[in-house]
């Protein structure tokens, strides 16, 4: 592709999104659906920006946050300590497989009804349902990965005696190392839907509460602001891992 | 023979262990139902019909999201596909719509189509469509292009080409991307349920939880469970079954 092709394409992309935001703009200065339902650009990215600027939507956005990383966190962490119990053995695959399998359908969010019999509403229950759901991405990668490692390398782990924490440490993570990150990225998207899905059905705050009262209580522009201000976090989130990814994986492409 | 023993082990005994602490007074917690109470709540809610109820309704919603998705998804993949400069034009504009968690359009969906199955299904598309729209896109992109020259060679027209070249060689991958939007239709469905709207499984389980009846709420549970694996299971019979362009690809990873 030569320069001057990208450069009418990246134009076109951003006309292509501009136009898009025009039609929206003269559907809803038209009325052609309800107003109150569907507010224009202007009107949703000034609230958007008034929220910005007055500092009301960091709290609920930071609280997002933070809900959906550390049950992100949880989950990758139990997913690869599990995955690589898992398959470490052919025993222990045989003995996990079948329950992993009935487990891995089921929707997360069927266990919000028990995690708030377990812990109440409490941030502790969003945690534990977030693990819970976004642990299946990265639990099969681990396993995917943890079982395909190169065997002549655990050999000249063998040969030079390493303990098995070393063996852990130096040659099975590193070379699972592609498959879990992507994983996780998988499973942080999924954090991020069961963060909203918490706070709704719990009342805890964030944006999903937020945009559940800017319905009930038809502020719409507020109720697309916080839609728009979740998909930034899914993208930014998306692409810091990436970023992450690039960093750690650096010395493959060395190789 | 002994393998399915072995991975029959770890849900007995955490069935048994459930079971036994039920028998000690100082260890019984009212809200962890006993096993046997929840296989009979399970029986007389499939028995008296109320489960079935619940099921076809969730899967109504399901099936409709994920129908709608499969129709746009499809069509735009096919198109997106089949010519490049369209898609470097209009798919930024997908990339930034694409990280937006499905359930934050929970609030705008009820606003738009009030409760019932319309604002379920809408929910549902909007989270299938972008895994069958990139999956489509990519699968068409990867056609062999000396097949695309053949059709140029045979003069065919824009729709036989389509029918007899493109989707003939693609099918297999966007079964895949298929069997994972179904996936995904359940989950979101029974989501969506669980969050607010008053029908299907995820309802039943909420009331069943907030009704302290807990056995029965467990049996939705299990049910949903069984539910989701049978779902993934059947696709993947079905899969199995109707695509010999799939089976062609699974035999060939296998050599």
């Amino acid at each position: 592709m030569s320069a001057r092709t990208r450069w009418l394409n990246r134009i076109g992309a951003i006309g292509f999104a501009l136009l898009l935001l025009a039609t929206w703009q003269l559907l809803a200065m038209l009325e052609v659906i309800s107003p109150l339902f569907f507010p224009s650009p202007t009107r949703t990215l000034g609230e958007l920006w008034s929220q910005i600027v007055s500092g009301k939507i960091w709290e609920p956005f930071s609280e997002t946050v933070l809900r959906m990383f550390y049950g992100w966190l949880v989950a990758s962490l139990l997913g690869v300590g599990l995955g690589a119990l898992i398959a470490g053995s052919r025993t222990s695959r045989q003995l996990f497989t079948p329950t992993l399998e009935f487990l891995r359908p089921m929707p997360a969010s069927a266990i919000i009804p028990v995690a708030i019999l377990a812990f109440g509403l409490t941030n502790k229950m969003s945690t534990a349902v977030i693990a819970f759901g976004s642990i299946w991405p990265v639990l099969l990668a681990a396993v995917q990965g943890f079982s395909s490692v190169e065997p002549r390398l655990l050999e000249v782990a063998d040969a030079m005696r390493m303990n098995a924490w070393d063996r852990f440490r130096k040659v099975s993570l590193p070379s699972a190392m592609p498959d879990i990150l992507a994983g996780a990225r998988v499973g942080l998207a999924i954090a991020l839907i069961l963060a909203v899905v918490t706070e709704m059905q719990a009342s805890l705050p964030g944006l999903g509460q937020s945009i559940l009262m800017a319905q009930r209580s038809y502020r719409t522009p507020e109720l697309y602001a916080g839609v728009v201000m979740l998909g930034v976090i899914g993208f930014g989130a998306s692409m810091l891992l990436q970023w992450i990814e690039r960093c750690i994986l650096r010395w493959r492409s060395v190789q | 023979m002994s393998n399915r023993w072995l991975g029959a082990l770890i849900p007995l005994v955490i069935v048994g262990a459930w079971e036994g602490l039920w028998h000690f007074e100082s260890l019984r917690m009212d809200s962890l139902s006993r096993p046997s109470d929840v296989l009979v709540a399970l029986y007389h809610g499939l028995a008296g019909g109320t489960l079935l109820v619940a099921t076809v309704e969730t899967f109504e919603a399901a099936l409709l999201g994920f129908l709608v998705a499969a129709a746009i998804g499809l069509i735009v993949g096919i198109a997106l596909g089949l010519t490049p400069w369209l898609e470097s034009v209009v798919g930024p504009s997908i990339d930034a719509m694409r990280p937006v968690p499905s359930v934050a359009l929970i609030p705008l969906a009820l606003m738009i189509f009030g409760f019932g199955v319309r604002m379920e299904a809408a929910v549902v598309a909007f989270a299938c469509l972008w895994p069958i729209l990139i999956v489509t896109i990519s699968a068409v992109r990867s056609v062999d292009t000396s097949l695309l020259n053949v059709a140029r060679v045979l003069e065919m027209t824009a729709w036989q080409r389509m029918v007899k070249i493109v989707l003939p060689a693609a099918l297999a991958r966007i079964a895949v991307g298929l069997q994972l939007a179904l996936a995904i239709s359940l989950v979101v469905a029974v989501t969506v349920e669980i969050v607010l709207n008053p029908r299907g499984l995820g309802h039943g389980m909420m009331s069943a939880q907030q009704a302290m009846r807990f056995d029965q709420m467990y049996a939705q549970l299990l049910w949903i469970g069984v539910v989701g694996w049978g779902l993934s299971a059947g696709s993947q019979a079905l899969l199995n079954i109707c695509s010999p362009a799939y089976r062609a690809e699974r035999s060939k990873e296998r050599a």
